[in-house]
C-alpha cells in the first residue's frame, strides 16, 4: 500500500500509453548478463539477454517511433495504430495473432511513449519462432477497414476518458507538459487530444504505418532461455525477409525555444479533494546530457526525493509535518530534453503557500550546499543494486534495453550504467541540481478543490 | 531457479515444458517450528522472502476500520531502538526492501536482499514484525497518507463503484468495510488499537512463509527463527462469519459529474476449497477473464467499442466466494453496456461454451502457468497464495492436469451455479443514461 506517492508520481508523468496497461516509467539504469546485439541485412536491430533459469522468453519488438513523431493534427496516430496493429493481417486475418499466442498460453501486450512503440508476447521457449513470424508478418502485412477502425476509435476515446478526462489530476498534468513544452511535440498528450482522435482514420494510421514501420526502423529484444545463435537463425527466416520501405531520416523534432519565464498552471476542481503542488523542470535527458550529468540527474532525484530518507520526505513529511508525501523524479529516457520533477502534497489545513515555500528552501539548499558523502554513498548503493534486482527479471531487462535503444542510446551504455553511476562526484550532483532546478525553466501545478481561493 | 519448479510442473505438461535444472520447491522446518517454502537457486546473489499473517483487515475492530492498513504502513517506521529515521536508513543503506501490505483475509509482508546484506536484512525484519514502535509521530505522519488517499479515491469513479459494490454486497460484514478504512474510521484509530492489533494478529501459528534465491534450507530455517521465532505461539483473530454476496438484481447509480461511468457488476462465487473450482476458473476466463479473447471483451470493446477495458474475476475469500468484473464506458452508452454484460451472463448460463472454446481456454490457463514462475519474486507470491489457499505442495504438480480434466458437464453444472439467472449486483458512478437505481443507493461521499 504505501505508494502514494508512486500513485501520484504514476498520476503525474505523462502516461506513456498501451493496449491493455500503463507502461512505467523506465528509467535505463539495468545491466545485464551476456548481452549481445547483431543486426540484418535489412537494418533491423536484434538484441539478445540470455536467462536459462526458466523455458521462457520474452520477445519484443520496438518501433522508433512515438507520439513525438506524429504528423501536426494528427494526435494520437501512433498510439492508435498501436490498438490497430491487433486488427489482423492478410496472412493472418482478424484477431488471429491475438488467438494464437492465447492458444499457446503466451501474453502479449503493447505500449506506446513519446519516443518508442513497442509490442511484446511472453511464451514458452519453442512457441519463439510463431510470435516471431506473425510478428514479422504484421510489419507488412496490416490490413484495416473501417468496421474494424471505426469501433477501436471508440475504444480509444473510452481510454482518454479513463486516464486523463475523469481525472483532474490527470488533466493537470496535461496542461502542465502543453505549458512547459510549447513548441516541441513532448507538449502533446501521447493519446492525443480529443478532437484530433476523433478525427483519426484509416488513411492516417496507414500512412503512418507505411511511413515508421520498417525493418530499419526497429530493433527486436529477445530475453529468456535462448542463445544469440538461435535467434540469430529465427530472425534471419522471419524478420530477414522483410524489405526495407524506405529511410524515415533522423528523427528531428521542432526544438523548444529557451523561454526562461516561471509559469504557472491550476486546476481547481470539485472532484480534486486532495490537492497537490509539482513543479517540472526542462532538463536534459540521457541523449543529449554532456559527461555524467544525466546519471548525476538519476542520483541527485533519488537524494532529494526517492524514498523515506530523502530530503523532501525527511524535512516536509517527518520534521516540519506539513506534507502527506513529497518527493522527486527525473524522466532520463527521452530522445529530446527531459524533465526532473519535484512534488508535494499538503496534509490536511497546510496552506499551498507554505508548502511551496518549504519546497523551495530545500531546493535552495540543494543548490547552494550539495550533497553530503553519507547521502552519496547510500544513493549509489541503492541504484546499483536495483540493477541487480533488476537481472531477477527477463521482462525488466528486455524493456530497460528496448527503451535506451529507442531513445538514443546504446548496449554499452545499459551495460557501463552502474559503473558511470559509481564515478559520479558530490561535485557534479552539485552542479546538475544547478543546472536542473532553474525556476525560469519551469512550471508550476496546483491541483486545488474549486472552493480553494485561486493563487 | 524454478526449473525443478517447473519440472514439477512439468510433469503434467511434459512436452510443453522440459525440464531444465534441479530446482525444486523444498518445505522447511526451523528449529522453532516455523514451516516455510524454499525454491533454492544461486544465479543471482538474491534473496526474496514473501510472508502473511491470516487475519487482516477482517480483523479490525468494529468502527476502526483500516487499523491493518495502518499498522502495514507503520511496521518500517520505527521499531526496537530505531526511530523512524534510524531504521529506514538501514533498510536503505543495505538497499533492503522491505514492505507491507493488508488485504480482507490476510496481511502480507515481503522481503528482498542482496546476499551480501542477508544478516542486516533479517535484522531490520525482526524489529519490524516483533516490536514495532508506534510513535506518535509516526501514526499521525500515515494517518496523514491515508487521508489523503482517502480524499483523492473519493471522487475517483472506479474506486467508488468498488467501494459501493462491496458495501451492498455484504452489507454489516467486514467484507461491506472499506480495508483502508473511512474519514471517520481512520481518524478514530488510537495507538492502542494498533498495538492490540498487532498483537494479536503477529504469531507463529497464523504465519506463511515462501523464500526463493541464494539462500539453503539449514540457513532458512535459522533465518525464520530470528525473524519470527520470538513471535507469540497463538494468533487472537475471529475468522469472518460465512457471507453470501447479497442485493443480486439491484442496481445503485452513485451520481458523480464525468464523463465516463465506473461499473462494478457481480454474483455469488465459489469458494476456493469448491470440488469444482477449476471448472469455475474456466467458465471465468471464458466470460471476462483477463486476455484478449473473453466473450466480454469481444462484446463489449472489440465489437461495440463501448469500453477499453472489461473484465471478470473470481474472487474466493475466506468466509465468502464471488464472482466480480468492472467495466468504465461513456455516460450515454452506459446502459447498453450493462446491457451486452447481462446478456453474456445469461447466454453462458444458458448454453455450456463449445468443446472447441473450452478447449482453447484450457490451452492459455495450462500454457501461461509458467509464466507465473520466471522470477524470484513472482515465484514467491505464486507459492504464498497456494499456501494461504491450504493447497499443498502437489498442488503445482498436479494444477494443470486439473484444468485439463475440466469437461463440458463440469462447465455446465459451474455455469448454471455461477451464473444461474444471469441477475446482477451492480453499481454505477457516474451520469450514465439507461440506469436507474432499483436498490438502496449509499449516495455520493
Amino acid at each position: 500500500m504505501f505508494s502514494l506517492s508512486r500513485l501520484m508520481v504514476s498520476a503525474l508523468v505523462t502516461a506513456t500509453l498501451s493496449h491493455g496497461t500503463l507502461a512505467q516509467a523506465q528509467p535505463a539504469n539495468i545491466t545485464g548478463p551476456e548481452v549481445e546485439t547483431f543486426t540484418l541485412n535489412n537494418g533491423l536491430q536484434v538484441v539478445v539477454i540470455p536467462d536459462h533459469r526458466a523455458p521462457v522468453v520474452t520477445h519484443m519488438i520496438w518501433y522508433k517511433v512515438g507520439a513525438a513523431d506524429e504528423p501536426e493534427g494528427e494526435s494520437g496516430i501512433a498510439h492508435f495504430l498501436e490498438h490497430l496493429m491487433f486488427k489482423g493481417t492478410k496472412t493472418h486475418p482478424g484477431g488471429a495473432f491475438s488467438a494464437m499466442v492465447s492458444e499457446l498460453g503466451g501474453q502479449e501486450n503493447a505500449f506506446t511513449s513519446q519516443d518508442y512503440t513497442s509490442y511484446y508476447q511472453r511464451v514458452a521457449k519453442e512457441h519463439l519462432p510463431t510470435v516471431m513470424e506473425f510478428e514479422a508478418d504484421r510489419m507488412t502485412g496490416l490490413v484495416l477497414s473501417d468496421e474494424v477502425v471505426n469501433p477501436e476509435r471508440d475504444v480509444v476515446l473510452e481510454e482518454r476518458r479513463m486516464r486523463t478526462d475523469n481525472d483532474p489530476g490527470s488533466r493537470l498534468s496535461e496542461a502542465i507538459a502543453a505549458t512547459l513544452f510549447v513548441n516541441h511535440p513532448y507538449g502533446t498528450p501521447i493519446i492525443g487530444w480529443q478532437h484530433e482522435i476523433e478525427q483519426l482514420d484509416r488513411a492516417n494510421a496507414l500512412s503512418f504505418y507505411d511511413r515508421f514501420y520498417t525493418p530499419n526502423n526497429a530493433i527486436v529484444v529477445v530475453a529468456g532461455d535462448v542463445t544469440t545463435g538461435e535467434v540469430r537463425t529465427l530472425a534471419e527466416a522471419t524478420y530477414g525477409k522483410i524489405e526495407r520501405r524506405g529511410d524515415v531520416g533522423p528523427r528531428m523534432r521542432p526544438a523548444e525555444p529557451d523561454l526562461l519565464a516561471a509559469r504557472r498552471v491550476t486546476l481547481a476542481d470539485p472532484r480534486a479533494r486532495q490537492p497537490s503542488l509539482t513543479r517540472t523542470y526542462i532538463v536534459p535527458s540521457y541523449a543529449n546530457a554532456e559527461g555524467r550529468q544525466a546519471h548525476a540527474l538519476d542520483l541527485l532525484a533519488f537524494i532529494l526525493g526517492g524514498g523515506s530518507t530523502s530530503r523532501l520526505h525527511r524535512s516536509l513529511v517527518a520534521d516540519q509535518s506539513i506534507a502527506a508525501s513529497a518527493g522527486s523524479y527525473y524522466q532520463g529516457d527521452a530522445l529530446d530534453q527531459s524533465r526532473f520533477v519535484v512534488y508535494a502534497i499538503p496534509r490536511e489545513n497546510i496552506d499551498m503557500e507554505r508548502l511551496e515555500k518549504a519546497l523551495d528552501a530545500e531546493l535552495s539548499k540543494i543548490v547552494k550546499d550539495g550533497v553530503t558523502a553519507e547521502e552519496l554513498t547510500r544513493a549509489k548503493k541503492r541504484l546499483v543494486a536495483e540493477t541487480i534486482y533488476a537481472q531477477d527479471s527477463q521482462t525488466t531487462l528486455a524493456r530497460a534495453y528496448g527503451t535506451t535503444l529507442t531513445t538514443g542510446g546504446t548496449v554499452e551504455d545499459v551495460k557501463e550504467w552502474p559503473s558511470v553511476i559509481e564515478a559520479v562526484s558530490a561535485e557534479e550532483i552539485q552542479a546538475a541540481a544547478k543546472l536542473a532546478l532553474q525556476i525560469n525553466r519551469s512550471v508550476t501545478g496546483l491541483l486545488l478543490t474549486e472552493e480553494a481561493p485561486p493563487q | 531457479m524454478i526449473s525443478r519448479l517447473l519440472l514439477v510442473v512439468a510433469m503434467s505438461l511434459a512436452v510443453a515444458l522440459p525440464a531444465k535444472s534441479e530446482t525444486r520447491i523444498e518445505e522447511v522446518t526451523s528449529p522453532k517450528g516455523i514451516k516455510a517454502w524454499l525454491v533454492h537457486d544461486t544465479t543471482l546473489p538474491i534473496v526474496a522472502l514473501e510472508f502473511a499473517f491470516r487475519g487482516g483487515a477482517v480483523q479490525d475492530a468494529k468502527g476502526r476500520d483500516g487499523t491493518a492498513n495502518m499498522v502495514s504502513g507503520l511496521l518500517d517506521e520505527g521499531a526496537g531502538e530505531l526511530k523512524a529515521q534510524e531504521f529506514q536508513s538501514r533498510l536503505e543503506d543495505s538497499a533492503v526492501e522491505l514492505s507491507f501490505d493488508t488485504r480482507y483475509d490476510s496481511f502480507f509482508g515481503s522481503l528482498r536482499t542482496l546476499s551480501a546484506n542477508e544478516d542486516e536484512a533479517f535484522d531490520l525484519l525482526k524489529l519490524a514484525v516483533t516490536s514495532p514502535r508506534f510513535d506518535q509521530d509516526a501514526i499521525d505522519r500515515i494517518r496523514a497518507q491515508v487521508m489523503a488517499r482517502i480524499r483523492q479515491n473519493s471522487t475517483n469513479p472506479e474506486a467508488l463503484a468498488h467501494y459501493n459494490f462491496q458495501e451492498q454486497a455484504f452489507p454489516g460484514h467486514p467484507y461491506g468495510r472499506e480495508v483502508e478504512g473511512t474519514a471517520e474510521t481512520v481518524t478514530s484509530i488510537t495507538r492502542d488499537d494498533l498495538v492490540t492489533f498487532h498483537r494479536n494478529n503477529f504469531a507463529r501459528d497464523n504465519l506463511v512463509v515462501t523464500a526463493v534465491g541464494a539462500i539453503d534450507a539449514e540457513t532458512l530455517g535459522r533465518r525464520l527463527d530470528e525473524a519470527f521465532g520470538d513471535l507469540p505461539a497463538t494468533a487472537e483473530i475471529t475468522p469472518a462469519a460465512p457471507a453470501t454476496l447479497t442485493n443480486v438484481g439491484t442496481l445503485t447509480v452513485v451520481e458523480m459529474d464525468t464523463p465516463q461511468t465506473a461499473i462494478s457488476f457481480g454474483r455469488p462465487g465459489p469458494l476456493r476449497k469448491n470440488e469444482d473450482f477449476m471448472a469455475y476458473y474456466v467458465l471465468n476466463h471464458i466470460l471476462g477473464g483477463g486476455t484478449f479473447t473473453s466473450r466480454l471483451f469481444n462484446e463489449v470493446r472489440e465489437k461495440r467499442g463501448l469500453s477499453y477495458g472489461v473484465f471478470t474475476g473470481l474472487f474466493p475469500l475466506s468466509a465468502s466466494g464471488y464472482v466480480m468484473g468492472q467495466v468504465a464506458t461513456r455516460n450515454d452508452r452506459a446502459g447498453e453496456a450493462v446491457s451486452v454484460i447481462r446478456d453474456e451472463f445469461r447466454k453462458l448460463a444458458a448454453e455450456p461454451p463449445s468443446e472447441e472454446e473450452i478447449a482453447k481456454a484450457k490451452k492459455y490457463l495450462i500454457g501461461s502457468f509458467a509464466l507465473r514462475f520466471d522470477s524470484s519474486n513472482k515465484i514467491a507470491r505464486n507459492l504464498l497464495q497456494f499456501q494461504i489457499d491450504n493447497l499443498g505442495i502437489d498442488f503445482i504438480n498436479e494444477r494443470n492436469a486439473l484444468i485439463e480434466a475440466v469437461t463440458r458437464e463440469d462447465l455446465a453444472r459451474a455455469a448454471k451455479s455461477l451464473l444461474g439467472d444471469g441477475e446482477l449486483l451492480v453499481v454505477a458512478v457516474g451520469k450514465p443514461e439507461g440506469l436507474e437505481s432499483t436498490g438502496t443507493s449509499s449516495g455520493d461521499r
